[in-house]
């Protein structure tokens, strides 16, 4: 996989004061970022193991974080987006959250 | 080398030299988690942040640190006990990766590891008998990550 630093300038988190019942309702999402340590085999078998995604999802999302440089592998409530990635940082994935 | 047996186990035919340096690799990057020194720029990719928000990600750390660190120590203190077993359960197999993975991020972080790194110049480089550490714990890795499918 290849080196891609995370573009910061897509990552903003809005003011808790302008949380709304409709912002607060938008899903997170969790992003897997391309690094050039992990083996390609090895980020495909965590998100089989993980997520219980088929071997093609999995390859699919493994390839489109090794060569666009990152990719969504999941998403749902800020309970569920934190435990995603704890999981992923588990398995040294370089994994981050936002929400959508 | 590791490969799967004909009724689906996992067999480890490596030599008493492999597993006294899995052994090793595991001792060292449990003392460096215990010595937790924040400092060290070789464990940064240990522990990426989550979130973006200093606030979200304080709290981020506060609920997964612990475990995280436990799961982590859990993992190579399995590869260190087990790695003169002839044959791995999956939940081993599965402690063997975690663990081999986190030894090849703090080493390649080390080693300043590029995706094009080009392995032909390993003889005569400076870092050669890390780069072959490195280079030797990916191999197991695919190994077992074959066996395992």
């Amino acid at each position: 996989m290849t080196t891609v630093a995370p573009a910061e300038a897509e990552i903003q988190v809005e003011e808790p004061a302008a949380a709304d019942d409709a912002e607060h309702d938008r899903p997170w999402i969790v992003i897997v970022w391309n690094d050039p340590i992990n083996l390609m085999t090895y980020v495909t078998h965590v998100f089989q193991k993980l997520f219980g995604y088929t071997e093609a999802h999995a390859t699919r999302l493994m390839l489109q974080v090794h060569y666009e440089g990152k990719a969504v592998v999941s998403s749902g409530t800020r309970e569920k987006a934190e435990l995603d990635v704890s999981r992923l940082h588990a398995y040294g994935l370089w994994a981050t959250m936002r929400q959508d | 080398m590791i490969r799967k047996g004909r009724r689906g186990e996992i067999r480890v035919e490596l030599e008493p030299e492999e597993r006294i340096l899995l052994r090793r690799v595991a001792g060292e990057l449990e003392a460096l988690l215990l010595a937790e020194d924040g400092d060290d720029p070789s464990l940064r990719r240990l522990y990426p942040a989550a979130h973006d928000d200093d606030r979200l990600e304080e709290e981020f750390r506060t609920l997964t640190r612990a475990q995280l660190d436990a799961g982590r120590r859990q993992a190579l203190k399995t590869l260190a006990e087990t790695s003169g077993q002839d044959r791995l359960s999956r939940e081993e197999a599965d402690a063997w990766l975690r663990a081999l993975n986190d030894a090849r991020l703090v080493l390649g972080t080390r080693l300043d590891i590029t995706e094009d790194f080009d392995w032909e110049t390993l003889e005569g480089h400076p870092r050669a008998p890390e780069l072959a550490v490195y280079a030797y714990l990916s191999w197991i890795q695919e190994q077992l990550l074959d066996a395992l499918s």
